[in-house]
């Protein structure tokens, strides 16, 4: 069979493969509709979910969330343990922002297994600090030397602040005899002077 | 081009050496060659240090992969603005933008400086001569020159890391680069005021724009770099208190409190020692958050690669910290105060307090930051010092820098009277108290929240009441309608009411970080056609229906899409696209890990914050976080106001009384004898 396309090619397709295309095209429609009838992964919520074409694009594969991952005081616990991969973030948030992380789903799973064999949030704290040292924590704990990070600032301003009211105050005496309730004539000036005063403190905003 | 680049370089490094000779020794003896030699040498290193950025953008631009900066940070298919930001991606390349802005700033400081000023110059022309001079230094000397080349050639570069490519990398780095850099054209004219000894407000005037621009750009720049935090995931929030952006804050808050205490000098020409204190302890704070940033001493998610560059830099900050100092330290008989305090209850006092804040908050942030060290000196245990030691620092420290936010304006200036202040605090207190009353029959019971939305109520309501008062006073005296006089009122203060635009920017900033306490977030596993549902603070419920993932590719990345209906209460707001992105070179090679990309949907109240965390077993079944972060919208448009309210207050021009009032002590304006 020869089949004159419309820019005057010529297409050469022998019965055979014309026919075997056409088959092939109908099964495969069927098929495919088939496929769909018996397997509906994709429609909402019936099934197993299809596989997507390359699934090393998305990254690590992730196992599903369980309910101690939305736990409340786990999260809590992971707040304030510092996650070593070296991001500088608390183990929830880079395990919630930094799926290429490989070290704060394992010590998410450490705690999730310390919780699991009835340890209180402290004791699992306390654990962590054992194992990795106290830079495992977000925040230094308040003892020893610590305690200057947390009052060193406060004592500072406080301290600045006493000495300013000191200071402030003694200028203010220095400036009272200075500053005497005098008319404003002894300044010396004339009335044209003071009208002119009195118009520009006008013009100024309050 | 790199021969060109390499002897730009070397010839503004012999051009600049030369510069800040020719300043010092020339202002020294008062050689009026020597001083035109340094002006005109700025001008010639910034023309060689523009050669040294084209060639740079040139062999970027041409993929001359044998460039190792080249091949580092680019790749072929790279899209062509982060091309042209790869010039600032990395430590040389940063290095040479750092040192030809500041020859570019330099520049027009000399060009610009009005004819009064001209004694200073020579000095000025110097210190920006020695600062750019050791910055090309840093890049010839410390193994860190831009133009360097491999002994081989790669098909493709590696790539800019995928946090980098987002429109943030094009504004925000350069933002803050010029926040940071601009602050060396004040610190300059401080040496020259101190090496001339002339202390007085009238090099004030000279430098307060400059200082204004380094703060605007500063401001602008730390938004946009919160905002990037925020939409790039992986960085923590829009603000995670890691030591460099700790670092770009400390130079922030110093500046902010210069802005507040010139103001105090302008008028009644006190505070002279604090201020040029303030603008030497800024310019060192800028240099101290480059070594902090390039150092490698303290482990940040944004700093560059550890090199040695950081003792380049800790020798300069230490070097120029010490003479810089000890030059004050020989001008301080010169710099007593022109007149007195008469009242603690003063505006005075109140900028007092207001800077003491300021410097405390500046203080504690950088305690905080340098703390790990000083504990592994100390205890030879290094600490991390994370957002709950800042936040439980901090946030106490800054609503009372709120409080004052309102209280300073409410303080009339010299002495205010008792039946003056209850006038004045009536209506602000008032709406303070109201707003608190009203959190918390709403049931409100978050303390900071509370404090930070009241005081904010408080500060917005000390705003209204001087523009409001402002508005009439122009009424009734040029019987203007009321939208004219407030107009008018802004263009003829634009300083006094610019800075109010400024003061509700900030408002606006604390009520949305305010919000952040009321975040809610879950994760889930979902199969197509599977729902999550999570309630907002506001009490309504949303539903986020999975549809299916997709993948496909664009531009220089493999994309995988996962597509979330979204309804609110029932009824569908629209969809959700987050992505994984695997990036690639011109060869299809991967080049990074795959990067996660949150789908955001901003409103008025809330931020709905989706993120694709990965798939199940190569499935369409897919990990997803959904966040609701309440305000979010509002720092970004608080950031804005900001930025507009310091655009006011530069804008040049303004009434004849203002600028008489900018030019000099505010008592002149009606004592001068014309």
């Amino acid at each position: 069979m020869t089949v004159t396309r419309r820019h005057d090619a010529r297409l050469h397709v022998s019965r055979r493969d014309f026919l075997t295309l056409g088959a092939g095209s109908f099964l495969g429609v069927v098929a495919s509709w088939r496929l769909a009838a018996q397997q509906p992964d994709s429609l909402p919520g019936t099934g197993p979910a299809g596989r997507v074409s390359d699934p090393a694009r998305a990254g690590r594969p992730l196992p599903p969330v369980t309910a101690a991952d939305n736990d409340a005081a786990i999260q809590a616990i992971e707040k304030q343990i510092h996650c070593t991969c070296g991001c500088n973030l608390d183990v929830y948030t880079c395990r919630t922002t930094d799926f290429t992380c490989t070290v704060s789903p394992a010590m998410h799973q450490r705690v999730l297994a310390l919780a699991q064999q009835g340890q209180s949030g402290q004791q699992i704290i306390d654990q962590f600090v054992r194992d990795h040292g106290i830079a495992i924590l977000m925040a230094p704990p308040k003892r020893g030397f610590n305690l200057a990070g947390y009052f060193v600032p406060s004592l500072a301003i406080v301290v600045a602040a006493v000495a300013l009211t000191l200071v402030l105050r003694r200028w203010v005496r220095a400036a009272r005899p200075a500053a005497p309730a005098a008319p404003l004539g002894d300044a010396g000036a004339t009335p044209e002077e003071l009208a002119r005063l009195r118009r520009e403190l006008e013009r100024l905003p309050s | 081009m790199t021969v060109l680049g390499n002897l730009a370089l070397w010839l503004a490094l012999l051009v600049g050496v030369w510069g800040a000779l020719a300043g010092f020794v020339g202002r020294r003896q008062a050689r009026p060659d020597l001083a035109h030699s340094a002006r005109r040498a700025v001008f010639a290193m910034c023309g060689a240090l523009l050669v040294a950025v084209f060639a740079l953008e040139w062999a970027l631009f041409q993929h001359d992969f044998n460039v190792e900066y080249v091949a580092a940070y680019t790749s072929r298919n790279l899209p062509i603005f982060y091309t042209w930001s790869a010039l600032y991606a990395g430590q040389k390349g940063s290095l040479l933008f750092w040192a030809t802005v500041l020859s570019v700033f330099g520049s027009l400081a000399l060009v610009f400086t009005p004819r009064r000023h001209h004694e200073l110059l020579p000095t000025v022309a110097g210190v920006v001569a020695l600062v750019a001079s050791f910055f090309i230094s840093v890049m010839l000397f410390g193994h860190a020159n831009p133009f360097h080349r491999l002994p081989y050639t790669p098909l493709d570069g590696s790539g800019l890391n995928p946090q980098l490519q987002n429109p943030g990398m094009v504004f925000h780095p350069p933002m803050l680069y010029l926040g940071y850099i601009s602050i060396t054209i004040p610190f300059a004219f401080a040496i020259a005021a101190l090496l001339s000894k002339r202390v007085d407000a009238d090099w004030l005037v000279a430098i307060r724009k400059w200082t204004l621009l380094s703060w605007l750009f500063l401001s602008i720049g730390i938004c946009l770099g919160m905002w990037w935090a925020y939409v790039e995931l992986g960085w923590g929030g829009y603000w995670a208190w890691d030591p460099v952006e700790n670092a770009s804050l400390l130079p922030w808050l110093t500046m902010t409190a210069f802005l507040h205490s010139v103001m105090v000098q302008e008028k009644r020409g006190m505070l002279k020692k604090w201020n040029l204190a303030l603008i030497i302890g800024s310019w060192l704070l800028s240099i101290f958050g480059t070594f902090i940033t390039r150092s490698g001493v303290i482990s940040s998610v944004h700093s560059f690669t550890q090199s040695s560059v950081g003792y380049f830099f800790l020798a300069f900050l230490i070097a120029t910290g010490i003479a810089s100092f000890a030059l004050y330290a020989t001008r301080l008989p010169l710099m007593t105060a022109e007149t007195r305090l008469e009242s603690m209850v003063s505006r005075e006092a109140s900028f007092l307090f207001n800077n003491l804040l300021l410097i405390g908050i500046a203080f504690s942030v950088l305690w905080g930051t340098l703390f790990p060290i000083l504990s592994e000196l100390v205890q030879g245990t290094k600490v991390t010092v994370g957002p709950p030691f800042f936040n439980q620092v901090n946030v106490p420290l800054g609503l009372a820098l709120l409080a004052l936010t309102g209280i300073g304006p409410l303080i009339a200036w010299r002495r205010a009277s008792l039946p003056n202040l209850r006038r004045q605090f009536a209506v602000p207190a008032t709406a303070g108290g109201l707003t608190l009353l009203v959190l918390l029959v709403g049931g409100m019971r978050d303390f900071y929240a509370l404090m930070a939305i009241a005081l904010g109520g408080f500060v917005a309501a000390t705003i209204v009441q001087e523009f409001a008062r402002g508005a009439r006073a122009r009424h009734r005296q040029y019987d203007e309608a009321y939208p004219a006089a407030l107009g008018r009122l802004i263009a003829r203060n634009r300083r006094r009411y610019g800075g109010y635009i400024v003061h509700t920017g900030i408002v606006i900033l604390f009520v949305a970080f305010a919000g952040m306490a009321f975040k809610t977030e879950t994760e889930a596993t979902l199969r197509p056609g599977e729902s999550a549902s999570l309630r907002s603070p506001y009490g309504h419920t949303y539903t986020f229906t999975h549809l299916g993932i997709s993948q496909y590719d664009a531009l220089n990345r493999q994309i995988t899409a996962a597509t979330l209906e979204v309804r609110r209460n029932g009824k569908p707001i629209g969809y959700l696209t987050p992505e994984k992105r695997q990036h690639v070179d011109g060869l299809g090679r991967p080049t990074f890990q795959p990067s996660t990309e949150p789908a955001i949907r901003s409103m008025l109240r809330e931020d709905l914050y989706v993120v694709l965390g990965g798939i199940v077993d190569g499935t369409e079944q897919a990990v997803f976080r959904f966040t609701i972060n309440p305000l979010v919208w509002w720092v970004w448009y608080g950031g804005m106001i900001v930025a507009l309210g310091g655009l006011i207050v530069m804008w040049p021009g303004g009434a004849p009384a203002a600028r008489r009032a900018q030019a000099g002590y505010g008592v002149r304006l009606v004592g001068d004898d014309r």
